[in-house]
Formats: structure tokens, sequence, C-alpha cells
């Protein structure tokens, strides 16, 4: 019997998405936005001791639409990260797996990140 | 390694065959089943069955044998209890996994999408290759081991240590928790899955086994064991209501207990 030709069934393509898979790569995808995150942080923080020029140009940048909505993203991808952060060392000792738990504090995950992000834009904002 | 898109020969061809419904059927609702047959050398494509369910059982499985029996017998699928006992019928049913037999039709709204459970070789239609997880469930070796002399009746254990089996033991292995894994798609060559680390775990509970030593050192890989990432699809998805994530994070528990 040959068995070489069998096909590969259907997976990402027809699972239907799940609030776990979900939320799990995005867990993954924020903390590569966040390795891109410290870049620029890292570039900023360059630019200062660059010298004045250098940061001028760094701050004009940070503070246009495209650097505000980069930051914007960054700072979502810090909380959500954290925050997930926290329900996987709450996995970690052993609780939280029962799937009442498990969908709401994942809910909280998102609304949680969502509010800090807020906030901290409101308080950046108001700051400056 | 992780490839999201399906191999050349297994993409699903858009021309599926139609088998409609009895004239006179006034309850009709559609499924749409993957099939494969493995000598015509064509790509795997999706047919279209309209079925009477005025003449046809709740379950899906029960609609899968009313179309095997009255519109194309060629239909291919495993089955045996029709009770949720054997997990013969697993399979990927309205975009989650679960068994054919215990899954009403009237909870699905829409066409009833069939597919063979998920990232594995396909043998015929809904029939998928389960060689992989079978040996590796050899690999975690499911049985009873002691060293110390047998007693004059049975291993005893005290109605506390009972308990702790309570989650495990009634797994029947249908892999639908394992085939629900992202990460065993990725890494099913390497990674042991939710099933059998679920399996591995109701050995390393069992108060009476005295390899728990063992059983975790073969577990502690990174591959093995963590490859879980507690996407928990694995929990979402088991058709026993089982907690296959909640067993792996025991198991990590474990691994970290007797290193402290």
């Amino acid at each position: 019997m040959s068995t070489g030709n069998r096909p590969l069934s259907p997976h990402l393509e027809i699972y239907r998405p799940q609030i776990s898979m979900v939320l799990s790569i995005s867990h993954r995808i924020t903390g590569v936005g966040l390795g891109a995150g410290t870049l620029l942080l890292a570039y900023w923080l360059s630019a200062a001791a660059y010298g004045p020029d250098a940061f001028a140009t760094a701050q004009a940048f940070m503070g246009s639409w495209f650097g505000r909505l980069l930051l914007f993203g960054f700072s979502y991808a810090l909380f959500y990260h954290l925050c997930n952060g926290v329900r996987h060392l709450l996995w970690d000792i052993g609780w939280g797996f029962d799937l009442p738990t498990f969908r709401t504090t994942g809910l909280t995950v998102v609304a949680a990140s969502a509010v800090l992000t807020i906030v901290t834009w409101i308080a950046a904002y108001a700051a400056a | 390694m992780v490839e999201f898109t399906l191999p050349a020969n297994s993409r699903v061809r858009k021309d599926g065959k139609s088998h409609p419904a009895p004239s006179g059927a006034k309850n009709v609702k559609t499924f749409k089943i993957y099939r494969w047959h493995p000598d015509d050398g064509e790509n795997p494509r999706v047919d279209t069955f309209q079925v009477d369910l005025d003449t046809c059982g709740p379950m899906v499985l029960d609609a899968l044998i009313k179309i095997k029996n009255e519109m194309d017998s060629t239909l291919t699928f495993r089955r045996s209890c029709r009770e949720g006992v054997c997990g013969s019928c697993a399979m990927n049913i309205d975009g989650t996994n679960t068994l054919a037999c215990t899954k009403p039709i009237d909870e699905i709204g829409g066409d009833v999408k069939v597919y063979p459970l998920p990232h594995m070789p396909v043998v015929k239609d809904l029939v998928p290759d389960l060689s992989q997880p079978y040996a590796q469930y050899r690999e975690i070796e499911p049985w009873m081991k002691a060293d110390t002399a047998m007693p004059a009746g049975e291993r005893l254990q005290s109605p506390e240590d009972r308990e702790k089996l309570d989650g495990l033991w009634e797994c029947i292995l249908c892999f639908c928790c394992q085939t629900s894994c992202p990460s065993y798609w990725w890494n099913g060559d390497r990674y042991l899955g939710p099933a059998i680390l679920l399996q591995a775990y109701r050995w390393i509970a069992d108060s009476r086994d005295e390899a728990t030593g063992d059983r975790l050192d073969d577990l502690e890989d990174p591959f093995r064991l963590y490859r879980c990432h507690t996407i928990m699809n694995c929990t979402m998805t088991c058709p026993k209501g089982l907690n296959p994530g909640k067993a792996i994070a025991e198991i990590k528990i474990a691994q970290t207990k007797r290193r402290i």
C-alpha cells in the first residue's frame, strides 16, 4: 500500500478561531512588537546622546502622526504582553485552567491592556 | 516547522460534487464534507450533501451514516460505539474538533462543514492516519511500573490518591485535543501533544506507579513537553470535558518542584 501521496488535512484555514488561540498568537505578536519597539527606544536614546540636531530629528519623528501611531502600538503591546504575562504566571502555579476562569482572565487581559494604554496616553497628553 | 499553507497535493479543489436532497424533503440541511480518494490521483475536494433532517437522527454521525447509506456509499469515516466512549468518529465539525456521535446537528448554524482531524495525513475522506500519536503514546510507556514486590492482594490506593486520577482516566484517546493544538501542528514530530501529555500525567499522578522520576526525566525536554505554550485549544475542544492544558501544567509544576 502506497502512503506517500497522502494529503495533509486542512488546519489553520478551517479551524474556527478560538479565544484561546487568538489571545495566544496576540501574546507572540506583541512580544515581537516589543522587540521592534525597543529598537525605536534605542534609536531615541542614541539620538539624545548623539547631539541636539539628531535628537531634534528623533523628536520630530516620534511626534509625527506616524511616530505617535508606532508609540501607541508599542504601549498597547507592552500592556497586553504584561497583563497576559501575569496570566501566564498564574498558569505556572496551576491556577486558572477551568474554562470559565480561562475565558474571564482572557477578556480581563484584553480590557485591562486597553484601559492601561488609554489612561497612559491621556496622562501623557495632559502632562504635555 | 511552521507552514501556514497546505502542500500542493493537499490543497482543496473547488469543484466538489453536489448531491441534492430527495424531492419533497422539507427540512433540509447542507453538509459540506471533505473528500479524498487515494487511487484517483486528484487533490482533495469538498462535496455538498443536502440531507433531509426529518428522516435523520439527531447527531452529525447519524447524518454521515445516512449519507453513506442513501446518497454516496463511498463516503469513508471511522465510527463504532455511537455514544462517545470509543473515540473513533473524532473529526473537525463546524470548525472545531469533536465526536460526530455526540455533536447534535441542531447546534450548528448554517452549513455543516466536516473535515478530518486537522494537520494529519489523510488515508481516505474523513479517516486520518494516527500512526504518529500512537507511536508517541507508546513512547510514554503507558502502564504501571513498580519495582517493589507484589503485595499479596491488590496495590492499594487511598480514596484521596484515587481522586487525583479523575479527569485523566476518562480520556478515550480520540485525539481531538492533539489535532487542535497549533504547537502540535507545527512541531508534531517532536512535541508529544496534549493527549499524550495528559496520558503521561495520568501515570505520574498515580500513587501506585513507582517510575515518577524516570517519567519526568523523559519529559524534561524543550520539545517533548515545553512546546506547550498554554494555548488551551485542547481544553476548549475536548469532547469529554477534560483538561489536558491543566494536566500539562501539573507536569511542568512537578518538574519545578523536584528541582527546588
